[in-house]
């Protein structure tokens, strides 16, 4: 233990101090310091071991409510936030509002405000619309946390995908880390980019054009370091990490590319390509998979594939957060 | 008692339209201006009321060729009363109404509804825009001729560009004997698809969808190449690219019948304005960069946008209190306008005569159909006058205006210089002379 805890602060955070956390909510990770990340990914590791418990439940959260707050369907994340609360002894609530209701006369604001007559201690939110939790936090005396918006932000997939590397390599400074698909659309895929970059891994994103940041095509270049390469044999090549993207079906239709066979043909990651990956290469996948389209099948569950250990790891990371965003001193509600 | 005349005394007088700029007084009677100069004063002192203006600005009234005031059909955003309230503290005498009302202005009776509560609410003129399409759904033409003849001073489908070409050439077509612009909303829809900000660098990193500048370049370069083919006049509203400048530049050194607007929040703010998902920032088009401001900037000061107008787009707190992607574009302008503008004067990039020429004698040059003698403070000119500190430092607080459109993105911003006073045929409709 205390040797991994010398090889994280070597290797995440060279000004290695203590610090306190800090933040009220959780809208993204653009303004994560080193310290920050690190100090997520160590309040995992601890989180970790709770769940190798016989009896994985403690509790830190104790007669605070958290609330999920679902704008678009989930499964896996809602749930991982479920458990999260649920190991720390929290108590959850969770709500649906109809999808229809994302129109003009709903109120987000509305809803925060019943919210907060409840008590409510974090209101757990995904929206379609980018921006929509940093609208919540404009309004709310509770904690936001954000599940994901829009094509926003998706921070504790990338925390949890991020702890995920590190937990395997010991490291994430210099390491290759691609990311393979629609990044245009993706939040997934900005949250990566932000988190990654941040600690000082190269990031390349590799799709057809037409799927990946427009102003990245164009003139502005708003992730300075990163690489694009859009020919996914030379993206490939020595990449200590390929993340797959799901291809939302419909984008065939989009007029964002011709179909779904010829996707599969030049960007489908199959064996012969993760080939070109180092051979101790990391395979990793949001989810859900859609299988044989963006990955072959055979690809899913091999040894260098961590897509169900994410899923696990996301339990001990939104664990971590929960606990940092209204466990400490931060919960005066 | 009342007395005949009304003499502004000791202003710095700059009347763009003719190149004026000296101190001295303001005489007005009968609604008129009957004299103005050095010493002006000094032969009409009886029977006058005389307001010390101790070196403020007087400039004809600012007419203001894009504004919505709402009325008929959104009364909740905004009343031609309370517009034209808003508008007069603005320093606005002349405001032209966009036609996307319920319903909307492509009939006589709709013109003449808007003429008759103008009359009886508005502190300044109103002269109401025509639909270009009937119920501005861009499949037929609206009846310009009736509209024109009910008073129209142009054509528009504002908020709805013209997309159809077809359409757009009949218009244009059809409008060229009467002599008044189309004014196109230039956007090319199937290029703004979703976009709800500028598409670049910010609207990355926000994950919201873009709206790219090659939206409003294509609309605007075939705009000018149909007006070029039918020798008729395009208006291009709310230019916001320096693409679409550089377009309407060369347009003009061909000939082409072509003006431009630009507004102020295009002038003055970036897509930066977006940062934190500030839907007060949220407006079409878009703002854009840094690089689209110089160019918009040039294009002033080279002539090849002819005007200032505000697209004063007033909306309700709830329209604006929504996730990004939901709330309505628009911004409140009116009552910051100048202020805002003078920013520009006071970074040394638009002379204080050249904009407020922008804003008074360039639209009232767009306005001849109107037969009145707008945009001056020559002899015998409607005594429409802006009187502007432009020292007088204030801070937004966009609670206070008087629009009902409190939507506004410079809220909280320290601005320099302000209209203290505003005058229309011969009245005062605004006035803060004396108040800090």
């Amino acid at each position: 233990m205390s040797n991994m805890e010398k090889e994280r602060s070597e290797l995440l955070t060279e000004e290695s101090e203590q610090i306190n956390w800090t933040k009220k909510h959780l809208l993204d990770i653009d303004d994560f310091s080193k310290a920050e990340f690190d100090l997520v990914l160590k309040t995992a590791s601890a989180m970790k071991e709770i769940l190798s418990r016989p009896i994985k439940k403690v509790p830190a959260l104790r007669g605070k409510t958290i609330a999920t707050l679902f704008y678009e369907p989930s499964t896996r994340t809602r749930g991982s936030f479920e458990l999260a609360a649920k190991n720390l002894s929290a108590d959850v609530i969770n709500l649906t509002p109809a999808s229809s209701s994302i129109v003009k006369g709903e109120s987000l604001i509305d809803t925060l405000h019943t919210l907060q007559a409840m008590g409510v201690n974090a209101v757990v939110i995904r929206h379609s619309m980018a921006g929509a939790p940093y609208l919540a936090a404009k309004h709310a005396r509770a904690s936001i946390i954000n599940a994901g918006d829009g094509w926003h932000a998706h921070p504790t997939q990338a925390l949890l995908d991020m702890y995920t590397v590190y937990e395997q390599k010991k490291r994430l400074k210099d390491l290759k880390v691609v990311i393979l698909g629609d990044s245009r659309h993706s939040r997934v895929a900005r949250s990566n980019i932000l988190g990654f970059t941040g600690v000082g891994a190269k990031v390349t994103l590799c799709g057809p054009l037409t799927l990946l940041p427009p102003s990245i095509n164009y003139k502005y270049h708003p992730y300075p370091g990163i690489e694009i390469e859009p020919d996914i044999q030379k993206a490939l090549n020595g990449a200590d990490v390929v993340m797959v993207l799901r291809l939302q079906k419909e984008r065939q239709h989009s007029g964002l590319m011709p179909d779904i066979r010829e996707y599969k043909n030049h960007y489908q990651l199959n064996r012969q390509r993760f080939a070109l990956a180092k051979p101790d290469a990391m395979l990793m996948h949001p989810g859900p998979v859609n299988e044989n389209v963006e990955i072959e099948p055979e690809l899913i569950r091999c040894p260098a594939s961590v897509i169900d250990r994410q899923v696990a790891n996301g339990i001990a990371v939104r664990m971590a957060l929960l606990y940092l965003v209204i466990g400490g001193k931060n919960d005066e509600i | 008692m009342m007395k005949s005349k009304l003499i502004l005394k000791d202003g710095l007088i700059i009347d763009p339209a003719r190149s004026i700029e000296v101190r001295g007084d303001v005489v007005i009677e009968g609604g008129k201006i009957i004299d103005s100069g050095p010493g002006a004063a000094a032969s009409h002192s009886e029977n006058a009321d005389v307001v010390e203006l101790n070196g403020m600005i007087i400039t004809p009234g600012f007419i203001d060729m894009h504004c919505h005031l709402r009325e008929p059909g959104f009364e909740d955003k905004e009343t031609i009363k309370t517009g034209s309230l808003a508008a007069a503290a603005g320093g606005f005498t002349t405001i032209c109404a966009m036609p996307n009302t319920q319903p909307p202005a492509d009939s006589a009776s709709t013109l003449s509804f808007i003429a008759q509560t103008s009359t009886r609410d508005s502190l300044v003129r109103v002269l109401p825009i025509g639909c270009v399409t009937a119920g501005r759904a861009g499949r037929e033409l609206a009846p310009m001729i009736e509209l024109a003849g009910a008073g129209a001073v142009g054509f528009s489908d504002d908020g709805s560009p013209v997309g159809d070409a077809w359409i757009m050439l009949r218009a244009l077509e059809y409008s060229k004997p009467l002599g008044l612009p189309i004014i196109n909303h230039c956007e090319d829809l199937s290029l703004v698809a979703n976009g709800q900000m500028n598409e670049g660098k910010i609207s990355t990193l926000l994950g919201i969808p873009g709206n790219p500048s090659i939206s409003e370049e294509v609309m605007i370069a075939r705009d000018t190449i149909l007006a070029e083919y039918t020798g008729a006049w395009v208006h291009i509203a709310h230019i916001s690219t320096a693409g679409g400048v550089e377009i309407v530049r060369q347009a003009k050194r061909r000939g082409v019948r072509v003006t431009a607007e630009a507004t102020p929040h295009h002038l003055c703010l970036t897509e930066y304005a977006v940062m934190d998902y500030d839907s007060m920032a949220r407006v079409n088009p878009p703002l854009r960069t840094q690089a689209d401001i110089e160019a918009l900037i040039e294009g002033l000061n080279d002539g090849t946008i002819d005007i200032i107008a505000t697209d004063h787009a007033p909306h309700t707190a709830d329209d604006k209190a929504q996730e990004f992607g939901l709330a309505l574009p628009g911004i409140s302008g009116f009552e910051t306008a100048l202020a805002v503008l003078l920013s520009l004067v006071h970074a040394g990039k638009i002379k204080m005569a050249d904009l407020l020429y922008k804003m008074s004698a360039g639209p009232a040059a767009m306005l001849s159909s109107t037969g009145l003698k707008l945009g001056t403070l020559e002899k015998r000119a409607v005594a429409d006058i802006a009187i502007i500190d432009p020292d007088h430092e204030w801070t937004v607080d966009s609670s206070v205006f008087l629009s009902k459109g409190k939507n506004s993105p410079f809220h909280g911003t320290r601005l320099k210089g302000k209209v203290k006073a505003t005058i229309a045929g011969g009245k005062f409709v605004f006035n803060e002379i004396g108040k800090n």
